[in-house]
């Protein structure tokens, strides 16, 4: 690997792929001390490398210390602060305005990609999936369409930041104003209501199977049940109560 | 199951718990892929997709935030699809007990997680000072240690579900008492209220979401009528 500056800023194709797979396992060292931090030096040393002397160079090495201390963020959102991390490094920024920055940006990069990815996109592309097993199809079909759609998503997402980042390096601040991250919870969140709307009973009827009794039974205790978690919210987790339910109902069974 | 049965499904798990957290996110780990995957690798891929739709409508109230700790599903889906398909078509007691073993397996794998975000805490407060000073090895070191850990990781608690669930949840159904209508109906209604109450909780503050869901019902209803 060179280790001569770049002219102005632009790194080669094969070390952006290098970032960008590399960016897929960002959190194979995540723990409860740094976080994110030591994935995010794991992804930006490849770029690095093209510090004046090299990976035996003090600029590598402190970049390198520096940029593998605490951080976080949502997990596809990294590339923004990736790319702009990169960029500053490579541009000989102040090291403390690099680690002012760092504080700045995770913040943010957590909570938008929080509501926009684990809250939205994801129980989205969940309900589409549930909606075509209710329509009959087949298991290839509803992994496929739930794979398919939630990938294009997340690794458009991914590609997005780390441009982005690269891109504008420490101005990066304005992309999170970019209207997908921004509006974006919001429209998904409305569709996603339409849809489950559809996807729920059809799953749901589905599963029963066909030409089955107690129908009427099913959706009125579903509704109340779904009425008491819905006012419980956040002091009821609904997977604890299923857990429960399940364990009563088998003990039951087996006793009966 | 014996050991060898038990160490494709163990793969499977390994491979999918990893995708949770550390590699690649690209939710293969949702229980609508890891349980057909699983039932696909015993042979009947219909019935894993059948309980993964609906460990999916229960997974979909544990989203997984940050740090907080959450089931983790990659490996509890596989386990669950793996034992379902095992068991022959249309016994009552499969689905419920099948569904009782993955949501503890969820539960224990969630845990692991924990226990493995510790360990690797202890591993980078021994290279520190390495750390510190920009040594590319130790960081590499450190990282791709996890990885294989949480495969690991992924592959014990697989491994150790399957051998405790599998006769037990044979034994379960052969003992099951309640009647085959009764056993769907309890299950689907625990999914039905879990998925409704968890879809409320993330977008209750949506404008207008009690409409567009009502909408949806609609749609539902006049698509029946149409047929």
């Amino acid at each position: 690997m060179t280790s001569t500056p770049l002219p102005g800023f632009g790194l080669p194709f094969r070390v952006k792929l290098a970032m960008f797979v590399r960016m897929l396992a960002v959190q194979g060292s995540w723990n409860y001390e740094t976080l994110l931090g030591t994935g995010i030096g794991f992804v930006m040393e490849p770029a690095l490398r093209f510090l004046p002397g090299g990976v035996n160079g003090p600029a590598y090495r402190s970049a390198l210390a520096r940029e593998s201390r605490y951080f976080n963020a949502h997990p596809y959102l990294t590339g923004i602060a990736v790319g702009a991390l990169t960029r500053a490094e490579l541009e000989g920024v102040d090291p403390a305005r690099i680690e002012r920055f760092r504080s700045a940006l995770a913040s943010p990069l957590g909570s938008v990609g929080d509501r926009l990815v684990w809250a939205s996109w994801l129980p989205f592309c969940s309900v589409v999936a549930l909606c075509v097993f209710g329509a009959g199809g087949s298991a290839l079909a509803v992994v496929g369409t739930f794979l398919l759609l939630y990938n294009a998503g997340h690794f458009l997402l991914r590609a997005w930041g780390l441009h982005v980042g690269l891109a504008r390096g420490l101005n990066v601040a304005s992309a999170l104003g970019n209207p997908v991250l921004r509006q974006g919870p919001q429209y998904i969140g409305s569709a996603t209501a339409l849809v489950a709307g559809v996807a729920l009973p059809i799953a749901l009827q589905r599963v029963v199977g066909p030409g089955r009794a107690l129908v009427g039974g099913i959706v009125v205790a579903a509704l109340v049940g779904l009425l008491i978690l819905a006012r419980l919210r956040e002091r009821a987790e609904g997977w604890r109560i299923a857990l429960g339910v399940l364990a009563v109902f088998v003990l039951y069974s087996i006793l009966t | 199951m014996s050991f060898l049965e038990v160490l494709p499904i163990a793969l499977l798990g390994a491979l999918l718990g990893l995708d949770v957290v550390t590699f690649p996110q690209a939710m293969i780990a949702r229980p609508i892929v890891s349980s057909t995957l699983a039932g696909a690798f015993i042979g009947h891929p219909e019935s894993g997709l059948l309980i993964g739709v609906v460990l999916e409508l229960i997974a979909l109230d544990t989203l997984p935030f940050g740090a907080s700790r959450y089931p983790e599903w990659g490996s509890a889906g596989v386990v669950g699809g793996a034992l379902f398909a095992a068991e022959a078509k249309g016994l009552p007691g499969a689905l419920p007990a099948s569904m009782l073993a993955a949501l503890l397996t969820a539960s224990i794998s969630g845990s692991s997680m924990v226990v493995l975000r510790r360990m690797i805490a202890r591993r980078l407060e021994r290279s520190r000072v390495q750390i510190e000073d920009g040594s590319r090895d130790a960081l590499l070191s450190l990282h791709l240690s996890g990885m294989t850990l949480d495969l690991l990781r992924g592959a014990i608690v697989t491994t150790l579900a399957m051998l405790i669930f599998s006769p037990l949840v044979r034994a379960i159904v052969a003992t099951w008492g309640s009647e085959s209508e009764y056993s769907r109906a309890v299950v689907v209604v625990v999914a039905a209220m879990v998925a409704g109450g968890a879809l409320w909780k993330v977008f209750h503050s949506v404008r207008h979401i009690i409409w567009y869901f009502v909408a949806g019902i609609v749609i539902y209803l006049a698509t029946r009528v149409i047929a």
